[in-house]
């Protein structure tokens, strides 16, 4: 992969980044808000994942049933995304065709039009999103071990929303949220593919440079206080399965403490991969956890996730109980199995494997034109560009003593949650 | 080195998958080797599969094909389970194996610099295997856990509903999965016979693309596979013919306190290999997935917002195919979406398509292209369809010419040869 990219910020304070892969005839262009779920206040959750489906519902240039099509007929693949710091849009066209990429988002930045029967027939489909959502047992416990984690910050509620505040929102609600945070200075341009840097800068100047910025967004700033202990709860709901999560909370991913909780991800769950597009991921067979908690047959699947995100968030762990054991046994021989990582430091040998495997997952994202062009925008959500091209020199710095720091530091019961999903339809063995 | 095996630099520029830049051998026992460079990431990937699907499984041990797929890494004559996974997992490869109806399959990445790990570790598995009782029960474990998360699963139980209705009395109406009764009944001696039986070089197919030489690539699997015979290995079975629905079929699947049902509605489809192919898959475009998922998505989420996804799909294969529409709805709004979803099918062989819909579609399937061949794992899928399904080498370069020449009269006739709108198989998952 290689590492040169620009960086450009317009007039109107949008942030440009470009990076030139002529590996083949395809350009991925992201347009990035910073606005996710992080910034609605109770009465509006919701409301951003909410707005980026309006995005779609067409401005008077390119109406839905015309913006619909363009980029289908040209080949391209498309879509958006709201997380709980940012919403995005992109589409990865073959390189001839990005210009109608372009001009799509430059439109759709400030002309989109929130017809009120749009509305109406979009709040039952982001309520059917939601439901389906719903059906999954991992879904509702992670909800609710979120809600249980943030009790000040706005991480607290589900990027969906609440049942109740997606049947109260109002058409003016929606198209108050997008004028507000849809500005160039709240944004930022990402593209990655087959193209000249130059001409392609001055194209985004034409289109985008014209579109006045504005007054700076409001932010809800309300960190949250540190944890005084221990937080259990229990979720019941159908099925026939049993689910433990424990999640700790951490700090945010441009905190230098990320690092080796990264490392202690992938030595106790396995190696995450990063890639958003392509690569696949790599089994957790050999992983501590694996080897404590599969082989010795208390679970049936470990999974850990330490998410990307601007604020502290969590480092979850989500476990499938064996049908054998209750989560209680499970619990306790996980917590045997963390001790272990906070009372002997890591072999070096461990941790230079760890980063063998963020060296292959590296690898495999970068055939994917999308992926790149998706880090080249995300990275600058939380940090910059520099965080994902020096991701790799910062794990391999990562000691046997920082990493049993972190997992001493972090990886206390003070500071998780412990969650537990109760299947109604069959009980726990005794 | 003849500029042939250096492609990827040289290719067109459309960088398609061609015979002078892929190359297709057959090793004397019987393995067809394709491989295809890409020197712009140091990975490799890797797929094949060899003929020894769940159609050679019992009913009473349904599962037994995919059950042995999963187990053969748990214990080889040379090597234990963390023995393997260590070589692999430290190597940041990753190897893993499935069984479908026809075949069982594998798929496997590396640094380029791991090739040899990961193509010895895939003959390890696929000829040593020594199934360890005590892996074999784990395994089973899982295996069950997974049945029952599948038992809660709406989309998962409406799927396989509709393939029970669509497929009455054909092997296809039975998931390669099993039953929990049936993973229960197999024993690790099921597992030992399936193997030395089915498992063997002939008409097995292996596809490597990545940052190596297709030459030298081949090479390596005839150091790994070379060598390997099974003359027991038997023919695949001939699949039954199918039992065509005589009226359409609705069956529902109750799945308590779930909040959204799904809805599986279709009928059959072509073989990969008919001519309707190519206008069944464009009428597909058109029925349910150009851009917002076409007039089903159109109608079902756009105008009425009833869901959150609601598409079609064609899937075809080596036997008849299925041709599809799914939708998950709130459990109130099952009979509107059902109806809506019939009365599209219903317009949709009546009038046929237009041709500036036609003209989209086949837009969209040319300019596609690039992106699905973009990656190593693309590729490699790509020369799997192409010598399973006899497309030639050269499929890929002509394939812009297949989609113009398909005319709106060809989609409507295909149309109206499998969707009867009085003839459908209706499934449905929920509360």
């Amino acid at each position: 992969m290689n590492n040169l990219y620009h960086e450009h910020i317009l007039a109107n304070g949008l942030k440009v980044m470009l990076k030139e892969i002529s590996t083949a005839p395809i350009v991925s262009s992201w347009i990035w808000y910073r606005i996710g779920s992080k910034d609605e206040p109770s009465g509006h959750t919701g409301i951003s994942h909410w707005v980026e489906h309006m995005q779609f519902k067409g401005t008077p240039r390119y109406p839905a049933s015309v913006l619909d099509k363009a980029i289908s007929r040209d080949g391209g693949m498309w879509n958006a995304f709201t997380y709980l710091d940012w919403t995005t849009y992109f589409e990865t066209m073959p390189s001839d065709k990005i210009d109608l990429a372009l001009r799509l988002e430059a439109d759709r930045m400030v002309n989109s039009t929130y017809a009120s029967q749009e509305v109406a027939s979009e709040r039952t489909v982001v309520i059917s999103e939601r439901e389906g959502s719903e059906n999954e047992p991992l879904f509702l416990l992670g909800e609710a071990m979120q809600q249980a984690a943030f009790r000040i910050h706005p991480y607290h509620h589900e990027i969906l929303g609440d049942l109740a505040d997606l049947k109260s929102i109002r058409r003016d609600d929606l198209y108050q949220h997008y004028k507000t945070y849809y500005q160039p200075n709240n944004a930022v341009l990402s593209i990655a593919g087959d193209f000249k840097s130059r001409a392609m800068l001055k194209r985004i100047r034409e289109l985008f440079e014209k579109i006045p910025s504005g007054s700076p967004p409001p932010r809800l700033a309300r960190p949250e206080p540190s944890v005084r202990g221990e937080h259990r709860l229990t979720v019941e709901g159908p099925g026939e399965t049993t689910y433990l999560q424990i999640s700790y909370h951490t700090p945010a991913s441009s905190h230098p403490d990320f690092f080796p909780l990264t490392v202690l991800d992938s030595l106790l769950a396995g190696p995450s991969s990063l890639n958003m597009f392509g690569g696949g991921g790599i089994s957790n067979k050999t992983s501590r956890l694996y080897r404590a908690l599969i082989e010795k047959e208390l679970a049936v699947s470990v999974n850990g996730s330490l998410s990307v995100t601007a604020d502290p968030f969590l480092y979850t762990l989500t476990l499938t109980v064996h049908p054998r054991h209750t989560s209680e046994e499970l619990l306790s021989a996980f917590d045997d199995e963390v001790k272990r990582i906070q009372d002997e430091p890591a072999p070096q040998q461990e941790i230079t494997r760890a980063i063998k495997q963020a060296r292959a997952l590296f690898a495999y994202g970068s055939e994917n034109i999308t992926n790149q062009a998706f880090w080249l925008g995300h990275a600058e959500m939380f940090a910059s560009y520099e965080w994902f091209l020096t991701y790799l020199e910062k794990l391999a710095g990562v000691t046997p003593a920082d990493l049993q720091k972190a997992a001493q530091d972090y990886l206390r019961p003070q500071n998780r949650l412990v969650g537990t999903y109760h299947p109604t339809n069959t009980r726990e063995a005794a | 080195m003849s500029p042939k095996q250096k492609p990827s630099r040289k290719a067109l520029p459309s960088g398609l998958p061609g015979p002078d830049d892929t190359v297709r051998t057959v090793l004397p026992n019987g393995i067809t080797v394709l491989a295809r460079a890409n020197f712009n990431s140091p990975s490799v990937v890797i797929g094949g599969y060899l003929q020894a699907g769940s159609l050679f499984d019992p009913d009473e041990k349904l599962g037994l094909a995919d059950f042995t797929a999963l187990a053969l890494m748990r214990g080889t004559e040379r090597r234990s389970v963390q023995q393997i996974f260590d070589a692999l997992e430290s190597a940041g490869a990753n190897l893993s194996f499935s069984a479908g109806a026809h075949t069982t399959g594998f798929t496997g990445r590396s640094l380029s610099e791991d090739l040899t790990l990961l193509l010895s570790t895939l003959a390890e598995a696929l000829r040593q295997p020594t199934f360890p009782a005590e892996q074999v029960e784990k395994l089973r474990a899982q295996l069950l856990t997974g049945l029952s998360i599948r038992a809660q699963d709406t989309a998962d139980m409406a799927s396989l509903t509709f393939d029970q209705i669509l497929f009455l009395g054909h092997p296809y109406a039975r998931p390669e999965d099993g039953w929990p009764e049936t993973i229960q009944a197999i024993h690790r001696k099921d597992l030992v016979a399936f193997h030395r039986r089915h498992y063997g070089a002939r008409s097995m197919i292996v596809a490597v693309a990545g940052a190596i030489e297709p030459q030298q690539a081949v090479e390596e699997v005839q150091k790994a596979l070379g060598d390997w015979q099974n003359p027991d290995q038997p023919e695949p079975p001939a699949l039954p013919p199918l039992n065509p629905l005589k009226q359409t079929t609705v069956r529902k699947v109750k799945i308590p306190d779930k909040s959204q049902s799904d809805i599986v509605i279709g009928t059959n489809g072509p073989f990969r290999k008919d001519p309707e192919f190519m206008p069944a898959s464009l009428g597909n475009s058109i029925l349910g997935q150009f851009g917002m998922s076409g007039r089903i998505g159109n109608v079902v989420r756009e105008k009425s917002g009833l869901a959150y996804y609601a598409y079609s799909s064609l899937s075809a294969g080596i036997g008849p195919g299925s041709w599809e529409v799914s939708s998950g709805v709130n459990p109130g709004n099952v009979k509107k979406a059902t109806d809506l979803i019939c009365k599209e099918i219903a317009r949709f062989i009546k009038k046929g398509v237009s041709e500036d819909e036609l003209a989209d579609s086949q837009s969209n399937f040319i300019g596609r292209l690039p992106l699905s061949l973009e990656s190593n794992a693309g590729v490699v899928n790509a020369m799997l369809s192409i010598e399973r399904f006899d497309l030639g080498l050269d499929y890929y370069r002509r394939y812009p010419d297949l989609v113009r020449s398909v005319t709106t009269e060809q989609v409507v006739l295909t149309a109206r040869k499998y969707f009867n709108p009085d003839l459908l198989a209706i499934a449905t998952a929920g509360p």
